[in-house]
């Protein structure tokens, strides 16, 4: 680590009238993505009333404040202070969540694209996108949108010059070196290769998403049958997303 | 209760937003203009945050099936209660059964009806703001019935006016803050943004601004990173999109600009072909 204290040397920057960023070095880096997390969790503990809401992505954190309780200057050596400090919160542990595929081409509408431009099977492009542990990396872009990161690089492939004006809810694509999950319908320029039969972001929920940044995933693959099993369980609240604690 | 005649172009509820949701990536919405939803809320004596309607250009029908008290701010709209014309920053009162119309545009495109006690539509992760795949509406659609709170106990008898102190539909001079990007260019490549008058494009809407003008072709790129309103993102074909308050949370676009609350309020009431520029704010 670039660091004293076991820590990274961090940019603050003020953001507008009211938000402070914070950036650790430029680099997409599992280690980072702990280290802002942890940080995270430590502000969250504050329950400080200044901070009104608070989200990463990547390698940066942003913090929104009431700058009539508080100013810039005060707000970031606080903060600075706050990471230095030796842990004293016990840490919410990692999760890895396991997210049924069905890759059917009936969902999978461009995965025969996408095996005869890289001249292999579709078994290979599933058994291929289903055997890694992908690293949540932050949620934006849309609500309960997961940035990704761990594409094996065999499965990269350039998104769409015109993009589908609606792709729907659940399904799982990929773009350029990025693979991910539609929360909900939207336009979009990605590679559909499967549809999940689950909610991941639900509204009715008092927690609408239970995956956080930080959190892993694995896709595992389902037949047309169990989609159809799973997508009626989740419905009448039957199904539950698996989940299991990450060592560390 | 008020039941939709007419819809409107775009009609929605908005309140202060969505605060708090930011790290499961929930836009904040709520009303574009600040100010005059302000205006509006604080001539009926509201709270800060209570709903009131955001209407766009082209204005609703509705009619009172309640008694209330209203008041009207932002855009002018040449509103009417049944066929008398009203004035916007002040309150008025609705008796059962009145209806309240708009017609032409004068001035700015937003324009925010309060009542007294603010609506009442359904609360989602804290907000009644609307926005798509959040709210079960994203607009409002003829007969919809729109619910208000009942009036309050404490007797609000203002009946001035308010005034709007900025000069809104006047100014073209949006007050920014250099944004987190802004050193990655040069002192010339910085200056083309603060010279340039800048042309709101037809692709405007509550989540975003684009202008026409392309200033700067360039292959700056930056690791995907929060937004918030108000950020100006330079794109690679160097054009500029200023995000409003529907914007997603993270982008990957340089973020050169960051407009003020006023400044987002000011732009929020210009339309297609409405010309502005910036100015770098001295903190």
């Amino acid at each position: 680590m670039d660091s004293k204290n076991g820590k990274y040397q961090l940019v603050f920057k003020p953001y507008g009238e009211s938000a402070i960023l914070i950036e650790w070095p430029k680099k997409i880096d599992e280690n980072i993505l702990t280290d802002i997390r942890e940080f995270v969790q430590k502000i969250e503990h504050l329950k400080n009333k200044e901070i009104v809401d608070v989200n990463f992505v990547y390698n940066s954190l942003l913090i929104i404040y009431d700058n009539d309780l508080i100013k810039y200057q005060d707000l970031k050596n606080q903060l600075l202070n706050l990471y230095f400090k030796a842990d004293y919160i016990k840490k919410t542990a990692k999760q890895i969540w396991y997210i049924p595929v069905c890759y059917d081409v009936k969902f999978g509408i461009d995965l025969q694209l996408l095996a005869s431009e890289k001249h292999c099977s579709l078994e290979k492009i599933i058994n291929l996108h289903s055997s890694v542990n992908y690293t949540v990396y932050g949620i934006g872009f849309l609500p309960g949108f997961l940035y990704l990161g761990g594409l094996p690089n065999e499965l990269e492939f350039p998104r769409k010059s015109n993009p589908r004006a609606n792709v729907e809810k659940g399904s799982v694509a990929i773009g350029d070196n990025q693979t991910g999950i539609y929360p909900q319908n939207s336009p979009g320029g990605w590679n559909i290769i499967g549809k999940t039969p689950i909610s991941i972001f639900d509204i009715k929920k008092v927690m609408p998403i239970e995956i956080e940044s930080g959190d892993e995933l694995k896709f595992y693959s389902i037949s047309l049958k169990e989609f159809e099993e799973i997508e009626v369980g989740f419905k009448n609240g039957f199904y539950n997303l698996k989940n299991a604690i990450l060592n560390d | 209760m008020i039941k939709v005649i007419k819809s409107g172009m775009l009609t929605s509820v908005q309140d202060t937003g969505r605060v708090g949701f930011r790290n499961i990536g929930v836009p904040l919405s709520g009303s574009m203009d600040t100010i005059s939803a302000g205006i509006a809320n604080g001539l009926l004596n509201n709270d800060k945050d209570a709903a009131v309607l955001e209407i766009t250009m082209l204005g609703p029908k509705l009619e009172f099936l309640k008694a209330t008290k209203i008041a009207i701010s932002g855009a002018e709209l040449s509103a009417k209660i049944n066929d008398t014309s009203i004035l916007n920053n002040k309150a008025y009162l609705l008796k059962k059964g009145d209806m309240l119309s708009f017609g032409d545009l004068l001035n700015g495109i937003r324009c925010y009806l309060a009542v007294e006690g603010g609506f009442n539509t359904e609360k989602v992760l804290n907000s009644r703001s609307f926005y798509v795949g959040i709210t079960s509406k994203e607009k409002l659609i003829v007969n919809d019935l729109i619910p208000f709170n009942p009036k309050k106990a404490i007797n609000n008898n203002f009946s001035g006016r308010l005034k709007n102190t900025i000069l809104f539909f006047e100014t073209n001079i949006l007050e920014v803050y250099k944004g987190p990007e802004f050193d990655l260019f040069t002192p010339n490549e910085q200056k083309l943004l603060i010279s340039n008058k800048f042309t709101v494009s037809n692709q405007s809407n509550r989540m975003g601004y684009r202008l026409e003008e392309s200033i700067l072709k360039h292959s700056k790129t930056i690791i995907t990173s929060p937004v918030i309103p108000g950020t100006v993102q330079l794109t690679p074909e160097g054009k500029l999109i200023v995000l409003m308050k529907d914007a997603q949370t993270t982008g990957g676009y340089p973020r050169v600009l960051q407009l003020s609350e006023k400044s987002i309020a000011i732009l929020t009431q210009k339309k297609t072909g409405d010309k502005i520029s910036f100015k770098i704010k001295i903190v």
